[in-house]
């Protein structure tokens, strides 16, 4: 998405999300005020109207994700930020999106907890919530953003994994990179690669609401459409409604599985930086990722072969092309704002033979390079 | 065009590749809220295509199931927000929200009041039958002060709430409270809600027997119907005047001892508002006009 022609803006990541969310497609916000979130709300108040969307404040986070659910089965695309405690409180109806397979994205902007935590310092506490928070065994596709290009960039894939895959997409940024400003040049809009629902091609009468295919992925219909279907979060038959059936029960809630599975090398995205003849490779992700990449270029002027692989997609966890990544060092550091959430499942992929070091800082404060190039040395 | 044979109505407006029986007990008040539903809808004459029937979890979630239009059941007590999330996407579709009395105001209770002052143009149809009855008896908010529940084994301690007059000082602006016996003026009340524009409530007084009525020496279904043919009291249009305020008056107006466990039925408010759709299409006319070079550039 590099854009020599277009111009130079400064905003922060909050702004960008607000952008990406647009060119993707984005045309209904339910929100509601959290620190450092509020941000998104306010921008899609102001710009959605003149896009023909609708933005609506709700009267807490429960309803936000609900409405945003809503819209969604009834043919829009549709996101809701928060942070924390409001995603705590969205929880359940997460869980409703991954049954009934409504594109959704929602944003946290990760700040310091548990409970009313830290407002407002930055954190990445949220991580497993963001993989397991919802009740039940389910697939959840988690992408982790680090600068203000990033929120752009990934608020668009978000959108276009959601609508592809029929999930929910969680976007992880935190309090650093949603307020940080820089200067971004943003693609023009029709250089933005935009991904739809596929929409059933039959007539009314043939449709199976929940009919599985190669891709796992059924057509989606909106109310209204003409096509009259069941939405529920029970377990359902392949026309929407609740079975017992243990053999329905499980192929249900294995296609939910299988399409995440099927698209895994799409969705894993990570970037190294300096790995080809790394010793000691950083895994980071977010605004860590951003010291951590300069203290890989401080260590190597000292003589250490530092690299960093930067995850993105956080979920599903890029296994193979971590594992792969990191091949050739005898050594990663894992810096994290929480107690080691990243670094389990590091740990959990990586073979035996490379040493796995945590990094853990849990005071509200970045990780900062010069820390990362003591610890570097030590190891 | 209307047709009024239950059979007709069963024929145009159930689904028939849905797997029956249904949930619901013999005798059980949702059957007649369900019938009274289509009735309202058959009345208006509306397309299937253009109706979402929503609803949360309880008994009365699974009406959308057995009924052939767009159905929705969402989570325990958020019917209305997701409801909400749907007509701002599709405002042309008709939406209606069936709830019981837990549902709708104990877990749902927030959502519902902010539904209500918001004046989005949503019909709430909700089921009081005062207990919650899926799970099994246990105390909801409209439980009466003294019955018996199985959260409530040696009495309820606490006491219930009208749902109708709460929605009318949350600010609803079409409230209307019938029964399951009243069944027919059950079917007007509905239709009249959902060709009410902005939010439209009707509460539905129904007999849930099996839990509630046996712990409480109501009896079967047909002595709980009898029951709300006694104690309901019906509003004459003229002593409500189709305004909140008329209504607040006729329950005034009656002596205490004869309200006592009494309620009306019939329209309780009716009040013209601003309803959200058009408001927020104001909104974008402004927009539009504020912002020109925003419309057309999708980064800006």
């Amino acid at each position: 998405m590099a854009s020599p022609d277009q111009p130079r803006l400064l905003m922060q990541g909050n702004e960008a999300v607000v952008a990406g969310a647009i060119a993707a497609g984005c045309r209904f916000f339910a929100g509601y005020p959290i620190t450092p979130a509020s941000e998104i709300a306010e921008l899609m108040a102001t710009r959605l109207p003149a896009h023909g969307g609708t933005f609506i404040q709700m009267e807490d986070e429960i309803a936000s994700i609900a409405a945003a659910i809503g819209a969604s089965l009834a043919g829009s695309k549709a996101m809701t930020a928060t942070s924390g405690p409001g995603f705590s409180l969205m929880q359940e109806n997460l869980g409703f999106a991954c049954i009934a397979e409504a594109p959704l994205v929602v944003v946290n902007v990760m700040r310091g907890g548990p409970s009313t935590g830290l407002p407002t310092s930055p954190a990445q506490g949220d991580i497993m919530q963001a993989r397991w928070g919802t009740h039940g065994d389910h697939p959840i596709i988690v992408l982790a953003t680090s600068s203000v290009a990033d929120c752009f960039t990934l608020t668009v894939q978000a959108f276009n994994f959601a609508e592809k895959y029929r999930v929910p997409v969680v976007l992880l940024s935190d309090e650093v990179v949603a307020h940080t400003r820089e200067a971004v040049r943003l693609p023009a809009s029709d250089q933005v690669e935009v991904v739809d629902r596929v929409r059933p091609s039959v007539p009314p009468e043939w449709y199976i609401p929940y009919e599985d295919n190669s891709r796992g992925v059924p057509a989606m219909a909106a109310f209204g459409d003409g096509y009259r279907h069941h939405v529920t979060g029970l377990v359902h038959d392949q026309r929407g409604f609740p079975t017992q059936r243990p053999e329905e029960i499980d192929a249900f809630l294995r296609r939910l599985f299988r399409k995440i599975t099927n698209g895994f090398y799409e969705i894993h995205m990570l970037r190294a930086f300096m790995m080809e003849d790394a010793e000691i490779g950083i895994i980071a992700c977010g605004s860590v990722a951003r010291s951590a990449r300069r203290a890989v270029v401080m260590a190597r002027q000292q003589g250490i072969a530092a690299g960093l692989v930067q995850l993105i997609t956080l979920f599903p966890f890029p296994r193979q092309p971590l594992v792969a990544a990191c091949s050739d060092c005898r050594a990663v550091l894992v810096p994290e704002m929480n107690m080691g959430q990243l670094s389990r499942e590091v740990r959990r992929v990586l073979p035996d033979a490379i040493a796995i070091h945590k990094h853990n800082r849990i005071d509200g404060q970045l990780i900062t390079p010069d820390e990362l190039v003591k610890k570097l040395i030590s190891i | 065009m209307p047709s009024q044979s239950m059979a007709e109505l069963r024929r145009r407006y159930l689904r028939h590749d849905k797997k029956f029986p249904h949930v619901w007990c013999p005798g059980c008040g949702n059957g007649i809220v369900l019938g009274a539903l289509l009735r309202g809808i058959d009345r208006l004459a509306l397309n299937k295509d253009d109706i979402v029937l929503v609803s949360g979890i309880g008994c009365s979630g699974r009406m959308p199931t057995y009924t052939d239009f767009n159905t929705l059941h969402t989570t325990h007590g958020r019917a209305l927000a997701f409801a909400t999330g749907v007509k701002l996407a599709r405002p042309e579709l008709h939406v209606l929200v069936v709830m019981g009395d837990g549902d709708a105001t104990a877990i749902g209770g927030n959502h519902f009041i902010h539904a209500a002052r918001r004046n989005l143009d949503l019909t709430a149809i909700i089921i009081n039958n005062q207990i919650y009855g899926m799970t099994g008896g246990q105390t909801s908010p409209t439980t009466p002060y003294g019955s018996n529940a199985t959260t409530a084994p040696l009495g309820h301690i606490e006491h219930a709430f009208s749902i109708a007059e709460l929605a009318v000082t949350a600010g609803a602006s079409f409230v209307a409270r019938g029964t399951v016996y009243h069944a027919t003026m059950l079917d007007r009340l509905i239709s009249r809600a959902i060709g009410h524009v902005g939010f439209s409530v009707v509460e539905v007084m129904s007999n849930c027997h099996v839990q509630f009525g046996r712990r409480n020496g109501l009896g079967n279904a047909v002595q709980m119907l009898q029951w709300f043919k006694e104690h309901a009291i019906p509003l004459q249009p003229h002593d409500a005047k189709g305004t909140a305020e008329g209504a607040a008056r006729m329950e005034t107006a009656l002596p205490p001892d004869s309200l006592d466990d009494r309620f009306t039925i019939g329209v309780l408010a009716e009040r013209d508002k601003p309803n959200y759709i058009k408001e927020y299409d104001k909104i974008r006319h402004k927009a539009d006009d504020k912002r020109p070079a925003d419309a057309q550039d999708d980064r800006s």
